[in-house]
């Protein structure tokens, strides 16, 4: 079978050389990095996954059974009808371009490498947990969101064989290389070195640094680089079901952890379930380090990146009617002198501050059906967003130690509350110890609620895995 | 003007347990310099991020190898690391330099590459072996730090890299030597080069090594074994001689009075009027040690290492602290007889650990003469002693004059010491330098080494610019002086650059006249620091606008 009729795809892939040329090299090289680091220990299985075999409607999700190393991985495009200009910066409505100007080379390149580089990092660091998934359909769930971010890692490297020659070719090569949590070739991105052996984490995952994704490719979406913009389109109809994962997973842990805080009265892992106060925990955990993949609060590169075109504002067509963003300025609390000091910054040095806002008010609407949940279960107690500026490896606040409550502290003081607000070793064992594998369709582990639909057209007790 | 105050003066001087940015670690043979920039020091105008320096961070360093020159013969080996996780050092700080004014900029890279030229002297001439441990990305300034050593290791991490984004990102060039270093040095092919120096985030272990721009690349969990191995090694391999005790340099204390800056060897005097100001050194007297045991002894108290340090110390307050001098005369009180006394001794005490230094540091000060953009007249006058290595001082200057008395007391005379001890820094001593086309000239001096020699003989031999007797002198040399100080300074920058250093250049040469011909130039140019220039709008919401006119 050629090339081209393996891969799906709109690109033209049977006429471009360069890039059959680049994929015939590439393309083994992925297969035995995900035989190697994809999911571990259900290669050879049949699950029944979603394939995007085309882009027209009923294309992009095509269900049924496939072995995960025969996943069709693709190449997709959102379709453009017209003529598109540049959506914001210096060049607002200029043609927007197909090609990578030569002078925007080097930053569109690190963009795309710092993205796709979290595609087989978060492979990676998922990669044991089939064998404690707490049903059937999480299992399918968890590997679906695998061969996904498996083709996004093949959509960025479309845009670094397409655009970048050798340099793209061999950043692509680099990203097969590089390994999750490796002492000697992390990944780029510390939220990506993290592990994730337990399905709390993996839900908070997706939720939280999925989301992060998600606010970045929406970004990179109103990007003047067309083939970037369509690129990151295309991913985003893929990414909403990551967050699904993830949003769903929290909150069936939530309602049953409540169901059994209520007949325990108030000890639900003397029944088997996962005690608020650690779900909490694991929020702040990932949330913190979700903060930190936006990028430093203040930042001449978000500026540059936003003045040449290439990164725009969430939404910025939709919700912005001034593109240029030449005036303004957003106010950032920093650290002067060994206080907090609210600093005014030009508005295109914080679009990272921005992007990150727009994150928050997104994840704290989740929070509020959560507590709903809890509320209606009678138990008392409130899920919260941590503060901004705790536990942060990234930014103005790296470096300094801040409380929950975002007060400057002595590192004391912080290490306290670090024991206080995040997993601490036994927190996690004692999560770990409730993650057993459940095999029978239609059952669900003790620790979660059941899901309360199926996938496609199947329903919550369909094999979604043969085991 | 107001009289000199000492906080006015820049902080030159320093000590280890001063230090904010740098820790200084000697074991053994192994000394280690660990960066670890400390962001909010210096001041609220800008933040030190990611190890990025500013001039009081290089005031440590070559405080440091000046410590590990004179306190540590022990050490043979020097390993430079970050203290911070993934940057080893991101270069200058782009806001201090946007902050800067244009004299400042090319003080500070001035300052900076001395510090470099001396990192390659503690090497090539202490035995003292470098190794950069780039254990996270050197960028710009930083990686040219790592090219100043013998060996350069790059952690092998995915990440880290080295890099020159100077041209693409700011528009100006690596300042320290960096685009000399590498094709001269490191001998990186020149079109490799010429990538490298456009791509910003740089080139990482692999390809990194294949173009020579690292020497080895190994990954994190080999890394502290390798590089302590790389240190033992060049420790093993260092001819360095440690059989002396190590000499404290204590802080110099020189007192302000007035228009006055008073060391106990060196007097500074200012006449800010007349844009002027006078360099006096007394000579070592007829009580200087003359055998190696006496040297060692007396310590930092030595003649020849006190008293360069003050001059050291007093050149570089005339070039930071003090712009409005554009005419510095040089004056030497004392015996000639005392001078090429201690000059024999030092001489033949040369292979001497701890007097080796003392002559390299005499080298170091006299060059740093030579690179300072003053124009200098040696007033030779009777009492003064301008004999051996303090010949060195007129021969440095860019005119000498010299009063011819009637009983020819007022004399000069060469040491051992001027034969080609004494270095510029293209390699040449001061006397070839000064007869470039007059190999007999340079031969007869030479000849008359040890005697005195009075003004109308020094004249004839071509040593002293123009010997007058006392009718003349006093007008004439006050004359010069107020010319000198009349025409435009930069004209007069340039015109000494061009004419102190005849003949064939070498990387060290090279390196100060590139940066004093392109990257001052760029420096004033508005594509960097016009209102839309790359300095001026770094970190800015605007991206900067060139003119794509090509000068």
């Amino acid at each position: 079978m050629s090339l081209h009729d393996q891969i799906p795809n709109n690109v033209d892939l049977s006429h471009d050389r360069r890039l059959q040329k680049a994929l015939e090299s590439w393309q083994p090289k992925f297969l035995d990095w995900w035989r190697e680091m994809g999911p571990e220990g259900f290669q050879e299985k049949d699950v029944y996954l979603r394939t995007a075999v085309s882009v027209d409607k009923n294309g992009w999700a095509d269900y049924n059974y496939v072995k995960m190393p025969d996943y069709r991985w693709g190449i997709f495009l959102t379709p453009e009808e017209g003529e598109r200009k540049v959506g914001f910066g210096d060049m607002v409505n200029t043609d927007s371009f197909d090609e990578v100007p030569g002078e925007f080379r080097n930053s569109l390149r690190r963009l795309i490498v710092t993205q796709g580089d979290t595609e087989p990092g978060s492979v990676e660091q998922q990669r044991t947990l089939g064998s404690c998934a707490p049903s059937l359909y999480d299992m399918r769930n968890l590997f679906q969101v695998n061969v996904e971010e498996g083709r996004h890692l093949w959509a960025m490297v479309y845009l670094l064989h397409r655009f970048f020659g050798r340099d793209g070719r061999d950043e692509a090569d680099d990203m097969l290389e590089r390994r999750s949590g490796n002492a000697d070739k992390p990944r780029i991105l510390e939220a990506f070195n993290q592990p994730i052996d337990d399905w709390l984490s993996f839900f908070c995952f997706t939720m939280f640094v999925d989301r992060d994704g998600k606010f970045q490719l929406a970004t990179l979406a109103e990007s003047g680089f067309s083939p970037m913009r369509r690129s990151c389109r295309f991913m985003l109809t893929e990414e909403a079901h990551h967050l699904y994962v993830g949003d769903t997973g929290i909150q069936r842990v939530v309602k049953r952890s409540a169901e059994l805080t209520r007949e325990s009265g108030g000890d639900p892992y003397s029944l088997g379930g996962i005690p608020l106060e650690i779900v909490q925990k694991y929020i702040n955990y990932w949330v913190t380090y979700a903060m930190d993949l936006f990028g430093g609060e203040i930042s001449s590169n978000a500026a540059d990146f936003f003045a040449a075109g290439l990164k725009g504002r969430y939404n910025e067509a939709k919700k912005y009617t001034e593109h240029e963003v030449n005036s303004g300025e957003y106010e950032i609390p920093v650290v002067e002198g060994g206080k907090i000091v609210n600093r005014k910054v030009p508005m295109r040095n914080a679009m990272n501050e921005l992007l990150r806002d727009e994150y928050l008010a997104d994840s704290v609407s989740a929070l509020k059906r959560w507590n709903k949940i809890i509320a209606d279960e009678g138990v008392d107690f409130e899920l919260t967003q941590p503060n901004k500026r705790f536990h942060r490896h990234q930014g103005q606040y790296a470096g300094h130690f801040f409380n929950n409550d975002g007060d400057l502290v002595s590192e004391d003081e912080y290490k306290a509350c670090v024991a206080a607000a995040l997993p601490t070793k036994e927190d996690r064992d004692l999560v770990k110890s409730l993650m057993q594998q459940v095999t029978e369709p239609g059952k669900v582990a003790n620790w979660i609620a059941p899901p309360k639909k199926g996938i496609g057209d199947k329903d919550t007790d369909f094999e979604y895995v043969k085991l | 003007m107001q009289a000199i105050q000492s906080q006015e003066l820049t902080a030159f001087q320093t000590s280890p347990d001063q230090y904010r940015h740098w820790n200084l670690k000697v074991d053994g043979p192994v000394a280690r310099l660990t960066l670890n920039i400390q962001e909010e020091d210096d001041g609220p105008e800008y933040l030190l991020k990611q190890n990025s320096y500013d001039l009081f961070v290089d005031i440590e360093l070559a405080d440091a190898a000046q410590r590990l020159r004179f306190e540590h013969p022990e050490v043979k080996s020097l390993v430079f690391e970050s203290g911070i996780p993934r940057v080893f050092c991101a270069g200058a700080n782009i806001y201090m330099l946007g902050k800067s004014t244009h004299p400042f900029k090319v003080n500070f890279c001035k300052f900076t590459n001395e510090t470099r030229l001396g990192l390659e002297d503690l090497s090539e001439n202490s035995g003292v072996r470098t190794i950069a441990a780039l254990n996270g990305t050197a960028a710009g300034g930083g990686y040219e730090l790592a090219l100043a050593c013998d060996e350069i290791y790059l952690i092998d991490d995915g990440t880290s890299a080295v890099s020159f984004p100077e041209v693409p990102l700011l528009a100006v060039l690596p300042g320290t030597g960096g685009l000399t270093r590498l094709v001269d040095k490191r001998k990186v092919r020149r079109d490799r080069a010429d990538i490298f120096c456009t791509v910003a985030e740089g080139l990482k272990g692999k390809r990194a090594k294949q173009w020579g721009l690292i020497d080895d690349f190994f990954p994190r969990t080999k890394w502290d074994e390798k590089i302590e191995a790389a240190a033992q090694a060049g420790a093993a391999a260092s001819k360095r001689k440690s059989d002396w005790k190590g000499v404290a340099l204590p802080a110099l204390t020189p007192e302000y009075e007035g228009n006055r800056i008073r060391f106990e060897h060196v007097e500074v005097e200012l006449d800010h009027e007349a844009r002027s100001a006078s360099i006096t050194i007394n000579g070592p007297g007829a009580k200087a040690p003359t055998n190696a045991a006496d040297m060692h002894a007396a310590g930092a108290e030595f003649w020849a290492l006190k008293a360069f340090r003050e001059l050291d110390l007093a050149l570089l307050y005339l070039r930071m602290d003090l712009p409005g001098i554009n005419v510095v005369t040089l004056h030497t009180k004392g015996d000639v007889a005392d001078v090429l006394r201690l000059d024999a001794a030092l001489f033949e005490n040369r292979e001497d650990g701890f007097v080796r230094e003392v002559l390299l540091n005499m080298s170091r000060v006299l060059r740093r003469l030579d690179l300072t953009a003053k124009s200098f007249y040696a007033l030779i006058e009777p009492g003064s002693c301008f004999a051996g290595c303090l010949f060195e001082l007129a021969v440095a200057a860019d005119r000498s004059y010299m009063l011819v008395d009637d009983d020819e007391a007022n004399t000069i005379a060469l040491s051992p010491l001027n034969g080609g001890l004494l270095t510029m820094t293209h390699e040449k001593s001061r006397l070839e330098n000064r007869f470039y086309g007059e190999p007999e000239t340079l031969q007869a001096a030479l000849e008359s080494t040890g005697s005195a020699i009075s003004g109308e003989d020094a004249e004839e031999q071509g040593l002293v610019t123009m010997a007058l007797d006392d009718l003349d002198y006093e007008d004439e040399v006050r004359l010069a002086i107020e010319e000198r100080a009349s025409f435009s300074p930069d004209a007069l920058t340039g015109m000494e650059a061009s004419l102190r250093f005849p003949g064939a250049e070498n990387c060290d040469s090279k390196i100060f006249g590139r940066l004093s011909a392109w990257q001052n130039w760029i420096f004033q140019r508005p594509n960097a620091v016009g209102p839309k220039g790359a300095l001026t709008s770094y970190g800015q919401p605007t991206r900067p606008e060139f003119d794509f006119k090509r000068t």
